[in-house]
């Protein structure tokens, strides 16, 4: 399946739309009209509102992170981690994943119709940041009368949600879960992004963000752009080990351009799948948010102030691969809480799968999960049953 | 000498039975803030969690250990008691133990430094190398010891800083730490005479443990 246009994704979400006259006014200071977030829930709320379970996406994510994914028609992108007897168990949680903000999956984004124009936002539509993706999902919960979440999850920018929401909401963060992430993004990290970010402006058809209108899209921009990117979710070892110098359906070279290599195979179809799903404009936004996050800048430079007197539980996870969020950075949130006095596990799982191992069958990393969420529930005094408190 | 031969390490399970954590245990206030240092697999960590409702944290340096505990719910994080313990702010803790590593680290004193820096006490637990049998296999043996406490051959030790009881007493008047306690425990387990001498102790102690506090 292709489409043509973003806005007809059929999306199956439930939908919090707020009104005409409830503006949401991002940190650069503008105001979105008539914003809306679609939302997935699984597994059933408990009379104390105890036992919430908040997943925050990746850049490319969704809210499908336990059922299938109704453009692709692919399993929930968490179903390793999420689901009935999952370390996040659903017969026992009450899991909720937004798409974000400025996403493309039903919640408002550039793709979505400014109400003041009658035509899509474009990059008309505010810059946004990680704390506004925060501050709506903090709306989202308000909706659902939840107080306090058992525990926020997340990996990569899912883990930047997790860290702002328990520096901006510690009273409503019992537990968070931050995964292959860090406080902010690095030069090498806005590096890659601003490649990716180029090869979609590049692209004839963005048509200066205005492609929706003319009823093009930039396929060829945006796949260059999840080409790159998937390189760095990836390992040197993972790909020299499932590619080495492998040709593709063929046993010579053939001294042309095209994909002789089953890794440049590999890298095109990604790409070429990618773009039937996502919308280019908000992967620039996306991106943006990623890069802008620096959570220590907006603590006076000290991290350990984010999280001062903090009673989360964390649970920080690396991966020894992972080059785009590396260990160092998963070790400068846990001084930083360390030096806060919060309550804290820091574990690096060795895996040669890269950044992505978050999404992967990695036996250490769900069992760590598994021990860390079982435990909190305890403390939390969630029973073992449904919706029951023990 | 193949009586003294290292007998395979304790299990897990035995491990929460170990004579050094049944005293450290005795030593620490019902509650209290305390950080493991080199916890293993947290047996020490789970001891004082749940038989004396401490606020058990801990430090591992090994995968294994620290992803045991952390499945097991313990707040331990993965780090080096010579490069991370600096990360700690100033009085977080209650007490900070340092079980059976001390002999481990690069730099013992600049480690047992920051322990009474982050911790109002300092819990240390460790083997004597000044115990008779120790000093036995030197002497009529000429080999590097080893026994029950100290399995490994020379070469592929962890413990790289060994010190006698005497020692460590040294080192505590050096870095201004008072004394709290000593106990000294033969190689049966039990502790030794409260009033023994030093030198009684530095030679029928197989461990030490000592609460230590700034002066």
């Amino acid at each position: 399946m292709t489409i043509s246009d973003l806005q007809s994704i059929p999306v199956n979400s439930a939908l919090l739309q707020f009104g005409a006259d409830e503006m949401f006014v991002t940190d650069a200071g503008r105001s979105i009209a008539q914003m809306a977030i679609a939302y997935q829930t699984y597994g059933t709320l408990n009379g104390e509102k105890s036992n919430a379970v908040l997943i925050c996406h990746a850049l490319t994510g969704d809210q499908y992170v336990a059922s299938q994914h109704p453009v692709t028609g692919k399993p929930g992108w968490w179903e390793l981690m999420v689901g009935p007897g999952r370390p996040i168990d659903t017969s026992r949680y009450f899991v909720i994943c937004s798409n974000v903000i400025g996403g493309c999956i039903g919640s408002t984004g550039p793709a979505s119709v400014n109400p003041a124009t009658g035509l899509s936002y474009g990059i008309d539509f505010p810059v946004l940041t990680i704390n506004d993706i925060v501050r709506a999902q903090a709306l989202l919960v308000d909706h659902l009368g939840i107080d306090t979440l058992f525990c926020v999850a997340g990996g990569s920018m899912g883990g930047m949600q997790v860290l702002q929401w328990a520096a901006r909401f510690p009273e409503r963060v019992f537990a968070a879960l931050p995964i292959a992430t860090g406080a902010r993004h690095s030069a090498q990290n806005i590096a890659f992004h601003e490649v990716g970010r180029q090869a979609i402006m590049a692209d004839p058809d963005w048509r200066a963000g205005r492609y929706l209108e003319e009823k093009v899209r930039p396929e060829k921009g945006l796949a260059v752009a999840r080409m790159a990117a998937h390189i760095t979710y990836l390992s040197e070892n993972a790909l020299q080990s499932k590619f080495g110098r492998k040709l593709q359906d063929r046993t010579s070279r053939t001294f042309s351009f095209d994909a002789d290599f089953q890794v440049e195979s590999y890298l095109r179809h990604q790409g070429a799948s990618f773009v039937e799903r996502f919308d280019a404009n908000s992967y620039l936004y996306m991106t943006r948010a990623m890069d802008y996050f620096d959570l220590a800048a907006e603590y006076g430079g000290q991290l350990a102030r984010a999280f001062l007197n903090s009673r989360t539980r964390f649970c920080v996870v690396s991966f020894t691969s992972d080059w785009l969020f590396p260990t160092s950075e998963s070790r400068a949130v846990v001084h930083a809480l360390n030096a806060g006095g919060a309550s804290v596990s820091f574990v690096e799982i060795e895996t040669d799968r890269g950044h992505d191992a978050f999404l992967l069958d990695v036996p250490d990393f769900i069992a760590t999960t598994r021990g860390f969420l079982g435990s909190a529930a305890q403390a939390r005094g969630l029973g073992a049953v449904s919706g029951v408190k023990a | 000498m193949t009586d003294l031969l290292a007998t395979p390490a304790q299990t897990t399970e035995a491990a929460s039975s170990r004579v050094d954590h049944m005293l450290i245990a005795r030593m620490v206030a019902d509650g209290a803030r305390v950080l493991d240092v080199g916890c293993d697999d947290g047996a020490l960590l789970r001891l004082l969690r749940d038989q004396h409702g401490v606020d058990a944290r801990g430090m591992e340096l090994s995968q294994r250990g620290v992803n045991d505990c952390v499945a097991k719910g313990l707040s331990v994080i993965q780090g080096d008691a010579d490069v991370d313990l600096v990360d700690y702010p100033t009085d977080a803790f209650d007490y900070v133990i340092l079980s059976q590593t001390v002999q481990a680290t690069r730099n013992p004193k600049r480690v047992l430094e920051n322990l009474l820096r982050i911790g109002r006490y300092a819990i240390v637990s460790f083997p004597n190398f000044g115990h008779w049998r120790i000093r036995a296999q030197i002497a009529f043996n000429g080999r590097m010891p080893i026994t029950e406490n100290l399995s490994h051959n020379w070469y592929d030790t962890p413990n790289i800083h060994f010190c006698t009881i005497r020692d460590f007493v040294v080192l505590t008047r050096e870095i201004n730490a008072k004394i709290i306690s000593a106990t000294a425990v033969d190689r049966f387990g039990s502790p030794l005479r409260v009033n023994a001498p030093w030198w009684f102790w530095n030679f029928f102690a197989e461990q030490a443990v000592f609460m230590l506090e700034r002066e």
